[in-house]
C-alpha cells in the first residue's frame, strides 16, 4: 500500500499581537489509499488548521512548517500557489463543515459543480454537465439534471452538503479532507451524510481524511485514528486498537463520555475531563494535557515523550505501557 | 474525576490577567491615530470659536476701507492682519475665528433637531415593526428622493435666509441616515434575549426602549450624529455660497469662500485660507466619527 | 421576479406622488402665490386677476390634482421669468445636466470600484491607505471650494481646460472630476468593505480549494457578490448628484437644469424651480427602481424567489 499522504513534523504558527500561536506542534501522519483517517479533537486542538494546511489554504500570515509534507510522492510545500491550484479540486478535494454558506450564492449549483472539472480536465460543457448529473445521483439528489439550474438557497442544508460531496468527486481525486462535514446538520441527517461518505470512499477508492470531534463518527467510519490535542497528537492507533485498548488519559476520557446502549446504567454518571485546554501562545513545555489529568505527576512538567508500540500504533505520556493498559482495562471493563 | 487538579504551571488563557474593559477603551482611543488627530484639530477649532470674542485681533464686522485686500503674512502682508483682509478690509483672522461659531452652532444644532426625528422614526420603525415600519421607510424613501440641495435652496429663497431659518431647514431635511442606521440597530437589538427577558418581567414599551434599546444603540447614533453634523456644516457653506443661506455680513466660511471668489485670479488666499478651515473642521468631525466607531465597536472594523 | 417588480413599481409610484405633492406645496411655503407673483406694491385688483388667472383661488386640493396631471403629462405650467412652457426650458437644460451626471458617475465607479477592490485585495498595504486618504479628503472637501481650486489650477496656472461653458466635452472636464470625487469616498468604502467580507467567506475558501486562478476566484466569485450593494448605492449616489449638480453648475456656470433652478431661485420663478425639483426626485425614483431591478437580478435569492 502506497501512501496517498504522508506528514511528519508539522508545525503551524500564527502570529497574534501577544506572540506566536502555536496552533499544531510537530504532528505525524499518514493516510493510504483506500483508508480513512479520522483526526480528533475539541475544537481549538489545531484538527482543522491541520487540514486546510495540507490543502494549502491558509491565510499567508500562517507560518507552515513540515520534515515531510507529500502527496503522492511530490512535495506540497514546494509548490508555488499555481502549481497548488493545479491539485487542488483536482486530485485532492475538501469538503466544509458549513454547507449553508460553503456554496456561492449567486450561482448555479450546475455552474458551480461544472467549474473544477471543466478547469482541471478541460473538458466539454456536455461532458462536464453529464459528470455532474452522476454524481448528484450517486450522492442521492432526486432529479438531478433539474437540480443543475436550481441556486444554493433553493436547498436544504443537507442537500448542499451532498452538492459539496458531489463537487469534492467531480475529479475523481485520490484524496478527500472532510472538515467536520456533518457538524452543521440534523442528526438524522448526519448518519445519512456519514454514511455515504463512507461508502463513496470505498466505491472511488480514494483516501479519506475526516475530521471531527465526535467519537461517535470515528466508531463508524475510520480505518486509523489520530487523537489530537493542543496541537500534538497524542495518541494513534487503528479504530479497533483505540476503542478497545485507548492508552492515553485524554484518549481515555473521552472514551469515558460516550454512553454505552445496555451498558451505561440508567441514570449514572457520564464521565467528564475536568479543566481547559492551556493557551497555546508561546511554548509549552511537559505534557500540555497535566492540569487535566487525573495521572500527572511531577515529570509530566518536563517531558512529553512519544511511545511507538509498533508502525501507527503509539501514544504521547510519561506513564509507562503497562500502567496505561492497565487503566485501559479498568475503563473499557467498567 | 471531578476532584480539583492541580494546574502544574500550564497557562490557560483565562490565567493571563487581561486589561480591563476601562484601560482597554482608553488604549484603543489613545491608540487610534485618526481618533486623535481629529480630536486635535474638533478641540483647537472649538476653542477659537469659544476664544473669539477675547482672542480676536479684531471686530469681525468692521471694514477698513483703506486697507481692502490685504494679503496675509506670509506673502507680502503685515503682522497688523494675519490672515489678510477681505474685500471690504474686515480682519480675516477674525473673521475666520467668529465663522468657526457659526460652522459649529450650525453643526451642533442641525445635527440635533435631525437627530430627534431620525431617531424617533427609525427606533419607533424598528421595534415595533409591521406597519410602522412600513411608513417609516416610506417617509424615508421619499425624503431620499428629494434633491437636498435644491430644496434647502428654495425653501431658504421663500422663507428668507438666516441662520435660524437654515438651521431648521437642515435640521428637518438630513435626519434620513439617522432613521436608517438606528431602524437596522433597534431591529437587531429587538431580537436579543435580554430585551425578551425584560417583556417576560413585565417592563413596560417605554422603559424597554429606554433602558434596554438605547443604551445599546448609542454608539451607532454618536457615530451618524459626527456624518450629519460634518455634513450639515458642508451644506450651510454650500448653501451660503450660492447666496441662499447665513447672509452677509456674519463670517460664515462658505459665504468668505462665495466672496472671495472674485479675486481668485490673483489672490487665491482669499478662498484658500476659508476652504482649508472648512476642511479641517469636517475632516476632524468625521475622524473623530470613524474613530468613535472603530473604538466602540472593534470587532466591525474593516 | 414579477410580484416583485410589480410592488416595488408600485412603490415608486406613490413616492412620486408624495413628492409631487410635497413640491407642490413650495408654492404656498412662501404665502401667498399671487402676492408673491404681483409684486409688494401690487393693487387688491391686480392680485384679484392674478389668482383668477392662475386658479389660485381654487381648493388647494384640485389646484394640486391640476398641477400633478399636468406635470406627469410633461406641462409644467409658465414660466413667470421667460414667459414661455417650463418644459421647454427643461428640454433645452436637462441634456447638460444628463451629461454631467453621466459622466460623473462614470468617473466616480471607474475610480473607486478598482481601487476599492485592490485596497480589499491588500488590506493595510501602501494603495489600501492611498484609497483611504482619496476618500477621506474627498469626504471632507467642500466641493465648491474643489471646484474653485481646479479653476485656479487648470485655468490660471495650467490654462488646459476652459472654465465656463457648455460647449465642448473639454467644458464638462472640471466639472465631471468634482462631482465624481464627490461620491467616489462613499462608493469606494462600500466596494471595499463587501470585497472584504466576501473575500473571508466560506463560498471563496470553497472556490479556492477547487484549484480555481486567482482572476476567476476574484472577478467571478466575489466581485458579483460584492458589487451587488454597490449598485444600489451608485443609483443613489448619483440622484444625489443631480442635487449637488446645482452648486457645480452655478460654478463652472454650465447651463444645465441646476443652473436653472439656481437662477429661477434667485428671480422668483416657482414654476421653473418646482418643475427641476420634481423632475429630479423623479429621476431619482426611477433610478432606485430599475437598480432595485437589477439587483434582483444579479442575486438570485431575490430573482427565484
Amino acid at each position: 500500500m502506497s501512501a496517498v499522504l504522508e506528514v511528519t513534523g508539522l508545525t503551524v504558527d500564527i502570529p497574534v499581537p501577544t506572540g506566536d500561536l502555536h496552533a499544531v506542534r510537530g504532528i505525524d501522519f499518514s493516510v493510504n489509499k483506500g483508508e480513512t483517517l479520522c483526526i480528533v479533537g475539541e475544537s481549538g486542538c489545531g484538527k482543522s488548521l491541520t487540514s486546510l494546511s495540507i490543502m494549502g489554504l491558509l491565510p499567508k500570515r500562517a507560518k507552515i512548517n513540515a520534515a515531510k509534507m507529500e502527496f503522492t510522492g511530490t512535495d506540497l510545500l514546494s509548490l508555488n500557489e499555481r502549481e497548488l491550484a493545479a491539485i487542488r479540486g483536482n486530485r485532492m478535494a475538501m469538503i466544509f463543515q458549513e454547507p449553508m454558506t460553503s456554496l456561492n450564492p449567486a450561482y448555479t449549483i450546475g455552474n458551480q459543480l461544472m467549474e473544477p472539472y471543466l478547469r482541471h480536465k478541460k473538458s466539454s460543457d456536455k461532458e462536464a454537465r453529464e459528470r455532474a448529473i452522476y454524481l448528484l445521483e450517486r450522492v442521492g439528489i432526486t432529479a438531478a439534471a433539474s437540480r443543475l439550474s436550481q441556486y444554493p438557497h433553493q436547498l436544504s442544508g443537507g442537500l448542499r452538503q451532498r452538492v459539496m460531496i458531489a463537487m469534492a468527486l467531480m475529479c475523481d481525486p485520490e484524496l478527500i479532507i472532510a472538515d467536520e462535514p456533518t457538524t452543521a446538520l440534523d442528526v438524522t441527517i448526519q448518519a445519512q451524510i456519514l454514511h455515504l461518505l463512507a461508502e463513496l470512499r470505498k466505491e472511488f477508492n480514494s483516501a479519506l481524511i475526516l475530521i471531527t470531534h465526535d467519537l461517535g463518527v470515528v466508531a463508524r467510519v475510520a480505518d486509523k485514528v489520530a487523537v489530537m490535542y493542543a496541537g500534538k497528537i497524542v495518541e494513534a492507533g487503528s479504530v479497533s486498537e483505540i476503542f478497545n485498548q485507548p492508552l492515553h488519559p485524554y484518549t481515555q476520557g473521552l472514551i469515558d463520555c460516550i454512553p454505552v446502549p445496555g451498558k451505561t446504567a440508567r441514570g449514572s454518571r457520564l464521565g467528564s475531563i475536568p479543566g481547559i485546554v492551556p493557551t497555546l501562545i508561546g511554548d509549552i513545555k511537559g505534557c500540555s494535557f497535566r492540569n487535566r489529568c487525573g495521572f500527572a505527576h511531577d515529570a509530566c512538567e518536563m517531558k512529553d515523550p512519544f511511545h511507538t508500540l509498533s508502525p501507527g500504533r503509539g501514544y504521547r505520556c510519561t506513564l509507562d505501557v503497562s500502567t496505561c493498559e492497565a487503566n485501559a482495562k479498568e475503563l473499557v471493563s467498567a | 474525576m471531578t476532584t480539583t487538579i492541580a494546574n502544574r504551571g500550564l497557562p490557560a488563557a483565562e490565567d493571563i490577567v487581561g486589561p480591563t474593559p476601562g484601560q482597554q477603551l482608553r488604549r484603543r482611543i489613545f491608540g487610534h491615530r485618526g481618533l486623535m488627530i481629529g480630536g486635535g484639530i474638533l478641540v483647537i477649532i472649538f476653542l477659537m470659536a469659544l476664544s473669539a470674542p477675547f482672542l480676536a485681533p479684531h471686530d469681525p464686522y468692521f471694514q477698513e476701507l483703506l486697507a481692502r485686500v490685504k494679503p496675509p503674512v506670509w506673502t507680502t502682508g503685515d503682522w497688523k492682519h494675519v490672515l489678510g483682509t477681505d474685500q471690504l478690509g474686515r480682519d480675516y483672522l477674525s473673521r475666520i475665528m467668529y465663522g468657526a461659531q457659526i460652522s459649529l452652532l450650525i453643526g451642533f444644532a442641525a445635527a440635533f433637531i435631525s437627530g430627534v426625528i431620525g431617531t424617533t422614526l427609525g427606533v419607533a420603525a424598528g421595534y415595533f415593526g409591521g406597519r410602522v415600519d412600513m411608513v417609516v421607510t416610506f417617509l424615508i424613501t421619499v425624503r431620499l428622493s428629494m434633491p437636498v440641495v435644491l430644496v434647502a435652496l428654495a425653501v431658504v429663497a421663500l422663507i428668507g435666509g438666516s441662520l435660524t431659518v437654515v438651521i431648521s431647514v437642515l435640521g428637518l431635511l438630513l435626519w434620513d441616515r439617522y432613521a436608517v442606521v438606528m431602524r437596522s440597530a433597534t431591529m437587531q437589538i429587538r431580537q436579543m434575549d435580554y430585551v425578551a427577558a425584560a417583556k417576560a418581567v413585565g417592563c413596560s414599551t417605554p422603559r424597554i426602549l429606554l433602558t434596554e434599546i438605547m443604551p445599546n444603540i448609542m454608539n451607532n447614533l454618536i457615530v451618524v450624529a459626527t456624518l450629519e453634523m460634518a455634513h450639515a456644516i458642508l451644506l450651510e457653506a454650500a448653501l451660503s455660497f450660492l447666496g441662499m443661506g447665513v447672509q452677509p455680513p456674519l463670517p460664515s466660511w462658505g459665504l468668505m469662500v462665495s466672496e472671495g471668489k472674485d479675486y481668485i485670479l490673483f489672490e487665491a488666499w482669499m478662498i484658500t485660507i476659508p476652504g482649508v478651515a472648512l476642511f479641517l473642521l469636517v475632516l476632524a468631525i468625521n475622524l473623530v466619527g470613524d474613530g468613535i466607531r472603530d473604538v466602540t465597536a472593534p470587532e466591525n472594523r474593516n | 421576479m414579477l410580484v416583485y417588480t410589480l410592488k416595488r413599481l408600485l412603490l415608486a409610484l406613490l413616492v412620486a406622488m408624495t413628492v409631487s405633492a410635497i413640491t407642490f406645496s413650495l408654492t404656498y411655503l412662501a404665502g401667498d402665490p399671487a402676492i408673491a407673483m404681483a409684486g409688494e406694491t401690487a393693487s387688491d385688483a391686480d392680485i384679484e386677476y392674478i389668482e383668477k388667472l392662475y386658479g389660485f383661488d381654487r381648493p388647494i386640493v384640485v389646484q394640486y390634482f391640476e398641477w400633478a396631471l399636468n406635470a406627469f403629462q410633461g406641462d409644467f405650467g409658465q414660466s413667470f421669468y421667460f414667459r414661455i412652457p417650463v418644459a421647454d426650458l427643461l428640454l433645452e437644460r436637462l441634456p447638460v445636466s444628463m451629461t454631467l451626471g453621466v459622466s460623473a458617475i462614470s468617473f466616480a465607479i471607474l475610480l473607486s470600484i478598482p481601487l476599492g477592490v485592490l485596497a480589499a485585495m491588500r488590506p493595510n498595504s501602501l494603495l489600501d491607505r492611498l484609497a483611504l486618504g482619496i476618500s477621506v479628503v474627498g469626504q471632507a472637501m467642500p466641493s465648491f471650494w474643489f471646484a474653485l481650486v481646479l479653476i485656479v489650477m487648470f485655468a490660471v496656472w495650467y490654462p488646459v481646460f476652459p472654465t465656463t461653458g457648455s460647449e465642448t466635452w473639454l467644458h464638462f472636464v472640471l466639472p465631471t472630476i468634482v462631482l465624481g470625487y464627490y461620491a467616489t469616498p462613499a462608493i469606494m468604502r462600500l466596494t471595499r468593505t463587501g470585497m472584504l467580507e466576501v473575500l473571508g467567506s466560506d463560498y471563496i475558501r470553497t472556490a479556492r480549494a477547487k484549484g480555481l486562478p486567482q482572476h476567476v476566484i476574484l472577478f467571478k466569485h466575489a466581485l458579483r457578490n460584492a458589487v451587488i450593494p454597490v449598485v444600489s448605492l451608485a443609483a443613489v449616489q448619483f440622484g444625489f448628484m443631480l442635487g449637488g449638480s446645482i452648486v457645480i453648475e452655478s460654478i463652472f456656470a454650465l447651463h444645465g437644469a441646476g443652473y436653472l433652478a439656481w437662477e429661477s431661485i434667485g428671480r422668483n420663478d416657482l414654476p421653473v424651480v418646482q418643475a427641476v425639483v420634481l423632475v429630479f426626485s423623479l429621476f431619482y425614483i426611477v433610478l432606485t427602481f430599475l437598480s432595485d431591478l437589477l439587483n434582483a437580478w444579479l442575486d438570485p435569492r431575490i430573482r427565484v424567489g
